[in-house]
């Protein structure tokens, strides 16, 4: 910064940062007040807007499609979460053996996620159709009768979980493939000359030193989790009867179908004290544990 | 056989399962693709159509502009790609390199944004579209989705690491931070544009909900939207619906092939580091 003088040090500055801040703040900074502030209100766009204090909020408090919303939320995490993570940690601990064409088998693995959640959801479709699907056909090799999927409303949103626990293994894989690989060899070696067998290995040194990784892949995964919406509106819009109506529907349905500006954006921001709320206590929850080996 | 060998046909065989649901789903989308109408639903399925043609991508192409919604996403995708590497990199930039007042306050702010959901931002952004004006054009698609706190913040964290020096004696010389910026930091800074790029880009390709919220028409429906849309008009033609998946897949298909081993080193870098 020496030999800078004030004009010209403003003049970078504006260069290099005012494109981004007037943008940040144009798209995403006022849009988050003005969201919190119509959240205090009543609009449907056309007539005029009404301050009502709280009501929005204790209207969602008592809603029952948002309960039914949430509910089927956590259910989709319940069943997504533990599977994907349990998945990918398997398969990541394959790939980092040394084995001929792992490079291959991660690329494969991986395909799904750079697909859009609108076509993997189109395929899952058709893979899940009750009569014709690939899926109640293998299943019908085996002897078993296939259920209805997406047309059930007790399978509908295992279907759901389904497909996007299918859709997220190579993501999550290739992240605990990064974690697995900075494990230091010689814990093995060690552990080898103890002879201690592969499930303690597991148990005492895989499992453990990948707390950080795991602590991040529980984060991002469950962020992303709160805010399903795209297979579940391809594959099922919220149904049958409203059986996979989520967080992010509501949010939908109120704001651009029944034009509840304000409605909307209070569900909006219980999502987000929702997702913060979990978020906070995980982090607590890893501190309290000694999970980190930071 | 010995023991050690046993284990590596079992893993290549947990491997190999693995991969078969992986890519059987696509290849069943293929299979149904290149099928009539009338065979669709034979059982027991046949992988391999008995008269493979191409009559249902006429279809896809006949009652939606699939060309159309393909620029759009690549018109939309590009731009806005580009745009927001430039920009968060300057930015990352300017909260890496230059002493300002309130840099640390500003850029808390950038992070606390992070926080709050993208669906937070849905109405108010629905309405300022709306007042302007620009509800089912491209600029209502792009901008919202160029300034992005993440990538600020990836960008800060790639130029802290830069040693100093390298700057320094480009200013002993008498250049000036744009010229630094443009002349030698960008090319010190390319796996990270690379990792930032391809970020930027599958979400742009990818999204859903935003287009779904500001565009009504086809003429700036992107492709996942075209797709969806197709859903409603071909209900049960799963040959039509797949063949217009299928055309939705392969751009970005290609794209994956080509910058793979990026995708995944920025993928793993961004993750944990």
């Amino acid at each position: 910064m020496v030999g800078f003088n004030k004009w010209t040090k403003a003049k970078t500055l504006a260069i290099f940062l005012l494109p981004s801040l007037l943008g940040m703040t144009v798209f995403v900074i006022l849009p988050i007040i003005s969201s919190l502030g119509l959240s205090f209100t009543k609009w449907d766009l056309i007539g005029e807007i009404k301050w009502v204090g709280m009501a929005n909020y204790s209207r969602v408090i008592k809603d029952p499609n948002i309960h039914g919303a949430l509910l089927h939320t956590l259910q989709f995490i319940a069943g997504y979460l533990p599977s994907v993570m349990i998945i990918s940690l398997g398969v990541a601990m394959l790939l980092n053996q040394k084995l001929k064409g792992v490079v291959f088998f991660r690329a494969l693995y991986f395909i799904p996620v750079i697909t859009s959640w609108v076509a993997v959801s189109m395929i899952w479709k058709w893979l899940l159709n009750p009569e014709y699907g690939i899926v109640n056909y293998l299943l019908s090799l085996i002897g078993i009768a296939g259920p209805g999927w997406l047309v059930d409303a007790d399978w509908a949103m295992i279907g759901v979980i389904l497909t996007s626990v299918w859709k997220d293994i190579g993501f999550i894989t290739v992240i605990y493939l990064a974690g697995l690989q900075e494990i230091p060899g010689h814990l093995y070696e060690a552990a080898a000359i103890d002879g201690v067998n592969g499930w303690q290995k597991f148990r005492h040194i895989t499992w453990p030193m990948l707390s950080s990784t795991t602590f991040f892949v529980v984060t991002i995964s469950l962020i992303n989790s709160f805010q399903v919406f795209d297979q579940v509106w391809v594959m099922t819009e919220g149904g049958p009867a409203g059986a996979t109506s989520v967080m992010v529907q509501q949010i939908y349905l109120n704001a651009f179908r029944y034009y509840k500006m304000g409605y909307a954006s209070a569900i909006s921001w219980v999502l987000f004290i929702i997702i913060f709320a979990f978020t906070f206590a995980q982090n607590r929850m890893q501190k309290k544990w000694g999970y980190s080996d930071e | 056989m010995n023991k050690s060998r046993m284990k590596k046909i079992g893993m290549y065989l947990l491997l190999t399962i693995g991969a078969i649901a992986m890519i059987l789903p696509f290849l069943w989308m293929l299979s149904t693709s290149l099928k009539s109408s009338n065979v669709t639903f034979v059982l027991p399925p046949k992988w391999i159509p008995d008269n493979p043609n191409l009559e249902s991508y006429r279809q896809v192409f006949e009652t939606v502009p699939m060309g159309r919604f393909f620029f759009n996403s690549v018109f939309v995708a590009a731009i806005s790609t580009f745009f927001q590497v430039l920009i968060c990199s300057m930015a990352g930039y300017a909260f890496a390199r230059i002493q300002f007042k309130g840099r640390e306050v500003l850029f808390y702010v950038y992070l606390a944004t992070l926080m709050v959901p993208q669906q937070v931002t849905l109405t108010p952004l629905f309405i300022m579209m709306n007042m302007l004006g620009w509800a089912n054009t491209y600029q209502a698609l792009i901008l919202p989705g160029i300034f992005s706190a993440f990538g600020t913040f990836l960008m800060r964290q790639f130029f802290l690491g830069i040693p100093n020096s390298i700057e320094e004696a480009a200013f002993i010389d008498g250049a000036g931070y744009v010229t630094i910026f443009f002349r030698i930091i960008i090319h010190l800074a390319k796996p990270v544009f690379a990792t930032l790029f391809i970020f930027a880009f599958m979400a742009s390709w990818n999204n859903f909900l935003w287009p779904l919220i500001i565009t009504t028409d086809t003429t700036h429906m992107t492709l996942p939207l075209g797709l969806a849309s197709l859903k409603g008009r071909w209900t049960t033609d799963w040959n039509v619906l797949m063949a217009g998946t299928l055309v939705s897949i392969v751009p970005m298909m290609f794209v994956y092939i080509f910058t793979q081993k990026y995708i995944i080193k920025g993928l793993t870098h961004t993750g944990l580091k």
